[in-house]
């Protein structure tokens, strides 16, 4: 099977649109649109599982593509769309990369990938090692969205783009063994993700790259101090977290207040006037 | 249903039971109970021929490691059950603890024993997702971010595993055709040399970046210092004793199986390349850090970059010395945890400045941590000073010219900690904290559930360390010239 004949070319249409898609994600500036467009990549993997599925004549790939259609087109978007509105992010915009750089280093991790790929699997069927290359460079392109991102849930979306990447890889080697399996476990961490940004609240991602902070704390002339301790504790300060917990999403969010309005310790402080019980930073569970 | 499979779904079934127990105390003596049957069926399976069940297989390698594992998990609850009446927990967060906790269990049971890497990849997933619960089951801010931030990364490394597990399939699949053999472990070594090494390189390169973030090897390590620093005390005995050697087991699966194949690029290099890093790297770290358990998680990170320069290193000397490095870390540092746990609960901090002269305040857990922390540091008699001592000198007869940066990361490491234990436990006592809201004061159970476990593991880990016995030292015997 090679170009030119029809499986191949749509196996071929389908990878190639949801690495399309992967570039959509990594310029799009809207928490929503990054959504709409990871609901349309999670319809077209289905496609393409579906499609793999009748090629080579495994009908449980068909089971793979009605999960992914049922999780990632429909049910995971419509639980971001919830989160956004909860957390007054849809109108927020954010800086990622600009569109022409970010293009330009999309473009360069594709070429990256086909680079590695296409040498090394000379051997290997070409249906084979054109779906590599193309999930390879989803994948990539994935991790490159988590990098660039500030925000948590695009910093999520870039994981389940990721996610997507390596079950177009899984689908599209002929026999691979335990695949729905493997595809359903893959997709249980993800929901888990989406579970912790909706359980705790989480807006901003945490990185220890994150040099903004970094200069910050120097700063101030306490990064040393604070470094040695971990940069980390003296992160909620930063007015990026939401102390609230499970149980403290009650607590009504001021509909138009900035995240300076909400700030963690005072929101921590407030749950602990409340008379919440109070749980020491180390913990006493052992 | 074959004892391997038991040893996975008895903690499992155990954890469906303690979600679904309302009464704490009733809670943690049951979580007690699980584990010490589980201590039974880990003893059961030393005596279990080697060989494959399914999906999973009995081997040299993994049965002392789920021995290890069976005895930290027991040992942790007992310092688990001391410590109930700590804090103002409701029912909700210690429900869901003591189900991850066992969750966990069978799942880093399962990473081991499992044959097939489709399955050893689900369950050092589900390993993840139930320590990434107990890390961040306190709901503070700072557990919050450290259990974010462990998941975000550990969820990236595990995602670009399971892309190598599939390249690994598709460099087999000419050989072993379908089905859900086409994974197995044993099979794939058998064909890998047969195998497209191009395909088997690219595999590796994604194992290793998977597995290795999940080891917590430099520069794939940012995650750990938070979790261990920022959870419950018996996650990060748990984590740094049990998760880190499950992922290690798993770095070394990919690694046979990638160098039974002479054309592919050799792994261990890469393998020493990043231990080394990773000793370096903490040795500096260890002398900057001013929290105590965020130090000891470094120490986590410099002693897995040991285990992993020794198995890069290979030959039956280097595997054996990677070996005994991992059974011996695991027992000193839950041991260390321990003690560090309850220090800082007498003295509600957990900076290094805040807690002093335990052994002045209270000798006994002073005393024992100072034993503990020897241990971790690699003094004799323990293992972790076999396992290093055995590791320089192959290293020096093998590559003199890597010994001289090993000995110098080494000793650095051996300083700091030497330097933290006389800070920790020697000197004037700091005052213990008033007893306030956030918790009674340790009673004597808190003490005895704490002084037990760690004299129990210094105990072993000097067995491991100066008499193993005859029948131990031949499985590791067997287990190293299996990983050669």
């Amino acid at each position: 099977m090679t170009f030119g004949q029809l499986p191949y070319d749509i196996a071929h249409l389908l990878g190639g649109a949801m690495l399309l898609l992967s570039f959509v994600l990594l310029y799009q500036r809207r928490v929503q649109a990054v959504i709409n467009a990871f609901a349309m990549q999670g319809g077209v993997l289905a496609l393409a599982a579906a499609w793999q599925g009748a090629m080579q004549g495994a009908p449980e790939l068909y089971l793979t593509a009605l999960i992914a259609f049922v999780a990632k087109a429909v049910l995971i978007p419509l639980a971001l769309r919830a989160i956004v509105r909860r957390m007054n992010l849809h109108r927020s915009v954010e800086t990622a990369l600009g569109i022409g750089a970010s293009m330009m280093v999309g473009v360069a991790v594709v070429a990256l990938a086909i680079l590695v790929v296409l040498p090394i699997t000379a051997g290997a069927r070409a249906i084979a090692r054109e779906d590599l290359a193309l999930a390879l460079s989803v994948v990539l392109l994935g991790m490159l969205m988590m990098i660039t991102r500030r925000n948590a849930i695009s910093q999520v979306v870039g994981l389940m783009s990721l996610e997507n990447g390596l079950v177009l890889a899984a689908v599209g080697v002929a026999g691979m063994p335990l695949v729905v399996e493997l595809s359903t476990a893959a997709l249980v961490l993800v929901v888990f993700v989406v579970a912790g940004v909706f359980v705790f609240q989480i807006r901003e991602r945490f990185d220890s790259v994150d040099t903004a902070a970094l200069e910050k704390h120097r700063a101030e002339g306490t990064w040393e101090a604070q470094r040695a301790d971990g940069a980390w504790e003296a992160q909620p300060a930063e007015g990026t977290w939401e102390a609230q917990r499970a149980d403290g999403g009650r607590e009504a969010q001021p509909a138009e207040g900035g995240r300076d309005a909400q700030r963690p310790e005072a929101a921590w402080n407030a749950q602990r006037a409340e008379g919440r019980p109070e749980v020491p930073r180390h913990g006493g569970l052992p | 249903m074959p004892l391997p499979w038991l040893v996975v779904f008895f903690p499992w079934f155990g954890a469906l039971v303690l979600v679904a127990l309302p009464r704490l105390r009733l809670a943690a003596a049951v979580n007690l109970g699980v584990s010490a049957v589980s201590l039974l069926l880990a003893l059961l399976l030393l005596g279990t021929p080697h060989g494959e069940q399914g999906w999973t297989r009995v081997d040299a390698l993994n049965q002392p490691l789920v021995l290890l594992s069976a005895i930290i998990g027991l040992t942790t609850s007992i310092y688990s059950y001391g410590q109930l009446d700590a804090k103002g927990f409701d029912h909700l967060r210690l429900r869901a603890y003591h189900g991850a906790y066992q969750l966990f269990m069978g799942a880093q049971a399962l990473a081991l024993l499992s044959d097939n890497m489709g399955v050893m990849w689900v369950a050092i997933e589900i390993a993840t997702m139930a320590s990434v619960t107990m890390v961040a089951v306190h709901g503070t801010p700072a557990a919050t971010a450290a259990a974010w931030k462990f998941f975000i990364l550990c969820g990236v490394g595990i995602a670009l595993a399971l892309f190598g597990t599939v390249i690994l399939y598709m460099a087999a699949q000419p050989l072993v055709g379908h089905g859900d053999g086409g994974l197995s472990w044993a099979a794939l070594r058998l064909v890998a040399a047969r195998c497209d090494a191009g395909l088997l390189n690219l595999a590796f390169v994604f194992l290793l970046v998977g597995y290795g973030t999940k080891v917590g090897l430099v520069p794939l390590h940012f995650w750990l210092p938070d979790a261990e620093a920022e959870g419950p005390v018996s996650i990060s005995a748990v984590l740094s004793g049990l998760l880190l050697n499950a992922a290690m087991v798993a770095v070394l699966r990919a690694k046979t199986i990638v160098a039974a194949n002479p054309l592919a690029i050799p792994p261990g290099p890469f393998l020493m390349a990043l231990g080394l890093a990773s000793v370096l790297l903490a040795g500096f770290a260890l002398w900057r850090r001013r929290d105590a358990r965020r130090l000891f998680a470094w120490s986590s990170i410099q002693h897995m970059g040991l285990a992993a320069f020794a198995f890069g290193l290979g030959g039956v000397g280097g595997n054996l010395a990677g070996l005994l490095h991992l059974l011996g870390h695991s027992l000193a540092k839950s041991a260390v945890f321990f003690g560090v746990g309850l220090a800082t609960r007498l003295k509600d901090s957990q900076k290094i400045a805040d807690i002093g002269g335990l052994a002045t305040s209270h000798p006994a857990l002073g005393w024992s941590l100072v034993v503990a922390i020897a241990a971790v540091a690699g003094m004799p008699p323990f293992a972790l000073f076999a396992s290093e001592f055995l590791l320089l000198t192959e290293t020096a007869a093998r590559f003199w010219w890597l010994a001289l940066p090993l000995g110098l990361g080494l000793f650095i490491a051996v300083t700091a900690k030497v330097n933290v234990m006389q800070q920790l436990c020697l000197g004037d006592a700091t005052p213990d904290a008033a007893p306030g809201p956030a918790g009674a004061v340790p009673g004597r159970l808190a003490f005895g559930t704490t002084l037990g476990p760690i004299w129990v593991h210094l105990v072993l880990a000097l067995v491991l360390g100066a008499a193993l016995p005859a029948g131990g030292a031949a499985l590791l015997a067997q287990a190293a010239e299996m990983l050669r």
